[in-house]
């Protein structure tokens, strides 16, 4: 197809224009906005880095940042352990395996929204229940502290996303050599010598994409957020996606929002960057 | 041998233990939208000792169960049709010219997978709202904006496994290339076709926060108008589960046809 037939541009034309009056032109409309007063419909003043430089003092804003980091660490560390387990577990040929793989699957079918709602439900009367029963102090009042409030979204994030992960390990637990496994236990190699040295080391470009796929989701969450805690208590659980949409959206302060989603994007296109960069190093080293 | 069988049944076991677990949230969900409000107070962790389905009939009422179905059917299945047919047609196109023109174009389809939602949702909202667009029509436009990248990638890939003198074979039988697309390497993209519907819709049918932003509440669809009665009956948890069990019915029940083409096509979603 040569670049000046009429086909060529024919094909590409319509999500050519979808994706630049959807994405690229409000990006750069903002990021413009992001300078100014801009209150959704009009600026009418031109302020520099102001919004920039009130940002760098935005408690709320720097705390939301840390909470989402904080998130993030517990979450990628959670689930690819938890992941990897569930897929070694579905791959050792039991009859239940891929009943297995439906049940640990499932919640990503569901949307992040119902699932914090049902979650909400458990923290707050299911763990009482068994807390009460059993004696457990510990498992009452959940997502009334920040502290519980952190730990649920977590284990709520473990519980969707460790079944995700799952399938991209399963992907690369099932291209390992059956033979490879096989002489491995033939010289006397015992069930963890062979995951150490024959899998694990088969499996690790999983690990790449699983780290980053993680990560980028656990900064984009956002109605997993609002369903469990709606950043509750005081703000304590609000993560970066929920503090910009409340600056814009409840505060109406647009350009200082802009501001915000500006610094948000550069903070997840640095990690989607960092991680194309391990992919082309890794493909040069194999 | 014997110590092997064991082993198994040991993993068995424990692989038995975890799903029952993984189902736990959905077990107490079940149960407790049969229960009355006192039910639930009184146990939350048993089966209900009087079955009650009248939180159902309220929930489906609330919830405008039937209208909001229809709203999300609309949207999804629009949309991913759209996302379908559009985003194979450059995909080829971008796979078949191999100029710089045409690598460039494809570099910057990539890359808007970088830009996350929330960097152009206040502008984005803002310039739609200008040109009277936040209604259904505008956000199957969106989807097709934000949807095309990643489905474009997917199917600029499976190209590489069609063989070019197919093309020129059709060609030299008189066909032109919008004939050659549609009749010969359409049916042949089926798969990833397959793969790249799947995607899609469990994101758009699950969506929340756009459509949020775009349709007013006659267009809700299923999560926006679980956002609201949600909303209203915090703290009344009977009806509350009752609804959240309701919505997710017709999820399991095309999970429960079509499972293994799901996880097929979302692992190739995330490995390729």
């Amino acid at each position: 197809m040569k670049n000046r037939s009429v086909s060529f541009w024919l094909f590409i034309t319509p999500t050519l224009i979808s994706l630049a009056l959807v994405v690229f032109v409000p990006f750069i409309y903002g990021f413009f906005y992001s300078f100014s007063d801009w209150n959704g419909l009009k600026a009418t003043e031109f302020l520099g880095l102001a919004n920039y430089a009130e940002l760098l003092q935005d408690e709320a804003f720097i705390s939301s940042i840390w909470f989402t980091i904080k998130f993030a660490v517990a979450s990628i560390i959670l689930v690819n352990i938890i992941g990897l387990g569930l897929a070694l577990l579905v791959t050792q040929k039991l009859k239940s395996s891929s009943i297995l793989r439906t049940v640990f699957f499932m919640p990503n079918l569901i949307g992040g929204l119902i699932l914090g709602f049902i979650w909400q439900f458990i923290f707050i009367s299911a763990f009482d229940a068994v807390g009460s029963a059993l004696g457990i102090e510990a498992l009452s009042g959940w997502l009334s502290t920040s502290e519980t409030g952190f730990w649920g979204m977590v284990i709520l994030n473990v519980w969707q996303y460790a079944g995700y992960i799952m399938i991209i390990y399963i992907a690369y637990l099932e291209s390992v050599p059956e033979e490879l496994l096989e002489a491995a236990e033939m010289d006397g190699a015992n069930s963890f010598k062979r995951f150490w040295n024959v899998k694990f080391p088969l499996v690790a470009p999983a690990f790449t994409i699983s780290l980053f796929l993680t990560l980028s989701n656990a900064f984009k969450l956002y109605d997993q957020n609002l369903a469990l805690t709606n950043g509750g208590p005081f703000r304590s659980t609000e993560m970066v996606a929920m503090n910009i949409y409340n600056s814009a959206f409840k505060e109406y302060d647009m350009a200082y929002a802009q501001a915000k989603a500006v610094i948000f994007f550069i903070l997840v296109a640095v990690v989607a960057l960092t991680q194309v960069y391990y992919n082309k190093k890794r493909e040069v080293d194999l | 041998m014997k110590q092997k069988k064991r082993n198994k049944l040991i993993i068995g076991v424990i692989g038995t233990l975890l799903a029952l677990l993984w189902l736990s949230p959905f077990y107490l969900m079940v149960v407790n939208s049969f229960k009355t409000k006192k039910g639930i107070f009184s146990n939350v962790l048993g089966i209900p000792e009087e079955w009650t389905f009248v939180n159902f009939k309220q929930a489906f009422i609330d919830l405008d169960f039937v209208n909001a179905f229809m709203n999300s059917l609309l949207i999804s299945v629009v949309s991913v049709t759209i996302i379908i047919l559009f985003s194979s047609m450059a995909g080829y196109a971008l796979a078949r010219n191999k100029s710089k023109i045409s690598n460039a174009l494809f570099m910057v389809f990539v890359a808007a997978m970088l830009i996350p939602f929330q960097s152009v949702m206040i502008p984005l909202i803002s310039l739609f709202g200008k040109v009277d667009m936040l209604n259904p029509g505008g956000l199957i436009f969106m989807y097709l904006g934000f949807g095309c990248s990643l489905s474009i990638f997917l199917y600029h890939g499976a190209m590489s496994s069609i063989p070019a003198s197919l093309d020129e074979a059709a060609t030299i039988d008189g066909a032109n290339r919008w004939q050659i697309f549609w009749k010969i390497i359409f049916p042949m993209l089926k798969p990833i076709s397959v793969t790249v519907m799947i995607l899609n819709i469990i994101w758009i049918w699950n969506d929340y926060l756009l459509p949020s932003l775009v349709l007013s509440a006659e267009n809700a669809t299923i999560p926006l108008n679980m956002f609201f009665f949600f909303g209203q009956y915090t703290k009344q948890w009977h009806l509350a589960l009752a609804g959240l069990t309701l919505a997710i019915i017709p999820i399991i029940i095309v999970y429960f046809f079509a499972q293994k083409q799901i996880i097929k096509g979302v692992t190739d979603g995330a490995v390729k």
